[in-house]
């Protein structure tokens, strides 16, 4: 201990104190300040680089959901539209299927009127000319009656016959 | 480029030293009393290294034993004597370390003894030494001379001037990353913060302490480092250094010590009344005396213990070479002392390291903030 206070230099201590406060003020004014700072900068930097792309990873993330939402939407989209139009297409066909059946009914319907027509016009143009073959007939009748009686007799009898069968 | 240009200039500015240290050697014929020549015996070797373990006045690289030649250079001496400020170079001196050449400076003689500089009595003419080599007649002056010490750590503070100015001029022009020498220095700095501020002082508070943290970092780390180069630097082994660096720490954290760190130290909360005042006294001590001389003794007592350790093994292939013969204790020598200097190099760092800690410890705790009881 003696020793160690011996070998204790007073002017050491201050040589060593003036330098170290010198020095610390230097090196604070001229190295570590501008060192800290541009540490610090860079650091945050590449903080602020990270949470940019952690950011844009997450943006990313959204626009994906976002493309797959839009995606299943336009699919169903797609899948309602084609449905109605596979439903309008039934629909059409069945409107159309109606509509053919209807104009065809009405179309038989009117032939069968026009048949009637002509088949009543015919009966009756028939019955004219039946009519008109019984007043030959009947006129050849009478003239053979004419001319034989008997003959004129069976005559009338035959076609009076035939006449009720028609 | 810019490093390789100012690491150019640091070897300019050593040759520069070396250059100089030859054309200064002493040439004057050889002086029997000077002390440190010859290293042969056990006893030579003892002074010679507690000679190296002191500080001393000139920068002594070795002494050619036939011719006397000293290859040194002197550095100045500033001495404040009874008569005011006196300033020389150190070679007036002639090397001499036992009080015998006088260097008279009109009204004042100024001798030497083991790297002290002592003022003679009024009217005295030569040093009369008591038994235990004390000297009777002179008394010691304040010394700011420009010591070898002295001398480190300038070089030191412009070796940390250079290198972390060109790391900090790099990032101030726009360098993110640095280059060269620079890219060694900047993850230092990154580990004292996070490893050695942050964790101790905390994340709101560390910013303020790493100007003295970070210097006192390096400067105990180069020091350390300087000190196992064979210009036989020994700085941080100097008592007056250490307690120079432990006083700083001392006074930075009584200084920014918070109201909660006070309250704590003073009027210790949840402790019997009359416990309070006897805690405060032991807090106390402990900050204002156990602390600092806990952190200036380990230093100090690393740092010779280490010195005293290398130049023992070094020692040895002359203290062995009579049982060994000199290959066999040349060789031991080398690898003991081979061993124990990776040791040291280990040591320089984990010292710069425990005082930086260990500072940061305790300006952490005069700085936290306690939540309340």
């Amino acid at each position: 201990m003696d020793q160690l206070l011996q070998d204790f230099s007073p002017g050491l201590f201050f040589m060593q104190a003036i330098i170290l406060l010198i020095l610390i003020v230097l090196m604070r004014k001229f190295a570590w300040k501008p060192i800290l700072d541009a540490l610090q900068s860079r650091e945050d930097g590449i903080q602020n680089a990270l949470d940019a792309a952690e950011n844009a990873k997450l943006e990313m993330q959204n626009l994906q959901a976002d493309n797959e939402k839009l995606l299943k939407e336009a699919r169903a989209e797609r899948e309602t539209m084609l449905k109605e139009a596979r439903d309008l297409k039934n629909k059409m066909i069945e409107d159309a299927k109606t509509e053919a059946q209807e104009t065809a009914n009405t179309m038989i319907a009117q032939a069968q009127a026009a048949i009637e027509s002509e088949k009543k016009s015919a009966m009756a143009e028939l019955k004219n000319h039946v009519s008109g073959l019984s007043i030959e007939i009947a006129e050849k009748v009478v003239r053979n009656e004419l001319s034989n009686k008997e003959e004129q007799l069976k005559l009338v009898e035959s076609m009076l016959g035939e006449a009720t069968l028609n | 480029m810019k490093v390789a240009k100012q690491t150019f200039k640091f070897f300019v500015l050593i040759a520069f030293l070396f250059a100089n240290a030859v054309a200064m050697a002493d040439t004057s014929t050889k002086d029997p009393v000077v002390s440190g020549n010859k290293v042969d015996t056990v006893d030579e070797i003892k002074d010679y290294i507690s000679h190296h373990l002191k500080d001393s006045h000139d920068f002594h690289f070795y002494t050619h034993n036939e011719s006397g030649r000293h290859y040194s250079f002197s550095l100045p001496v500033i001495v404040w004597t009874s008569n005011g400020l006196k300033t020389f170079m150190s070679s007036a001196f002639h090397h001499d370390d036992a009080g015998h050449v006088i260097v008279d400076k009109g009204d004042t003689k100024l001798v030497k003894i083991h790297s002290k500089i002592y003022e003679l009595d009024q009217g005295a003419t030569s040093v009369n030494f008591d038994a235990d080599h004390h000297a009777t007649n002179a008394h010691k002056v304040i010394d700011f001379s420009i010591t070898k010490s002295v001398f480190g750590m300038l070089l030191t503070g412009l070796l940390m001037l250079l290198g972390f100015g060109a790391l900090a001029r790099g990032f101030k022009k726009g360098k993110s990353i640095p280059t060269g020498f620079s890219r060694v220095l900047e993850p230092l700095v990154i580990y004292v913060r996070d490893e050695i501020a942050k964790p101790n002082i905390g994340e709101k508070k560390y910013r303020k302490f790493m100007g003295f943290l970070l210097t006192v970092f390096f400067f105990i780390w180069i020091l350390n480092l300087l000190g196992l180069t064979p210009l036989g630097f020994n700085v941080t082994g100097q008592i007056a250094v250490t307690a120079c660096l432990a006083i700083f720490t001392m006074i930075i954290y009584m200084v920014s010590g918070s109201k909660d760190f006070w309250a704590h130290t003073l009027w210790m909360p949840g402790v019997p009344y009359l416990l309070r005042p006897i805690l405060a006294v032991i807090e106390l001590v402990g900050f204002i005396v156990i602390k600092p001389f806990s952190l200036l003794v380990r230093l100090f007592a690393n740092i010779t213990a280490g010195h005293f350790v290398v130049m023992s093994l070094i020692a040895l292939m002359i203290t062995m070479k009579e049982a060994f013969g000199p290959v066999t204790s040349t060789g031991m020598s080398l690898v003991l002392s081979l061993f124990i200097m990776v040791i040291e190099l280990l040591v320089a760092f984990l010292q710069a390291f425990i005082f930086t800690m260990l500072s940061s410890l305790f300006i952490g705790m005069a700085v936290a903030e306690h939540d309340h009881h």
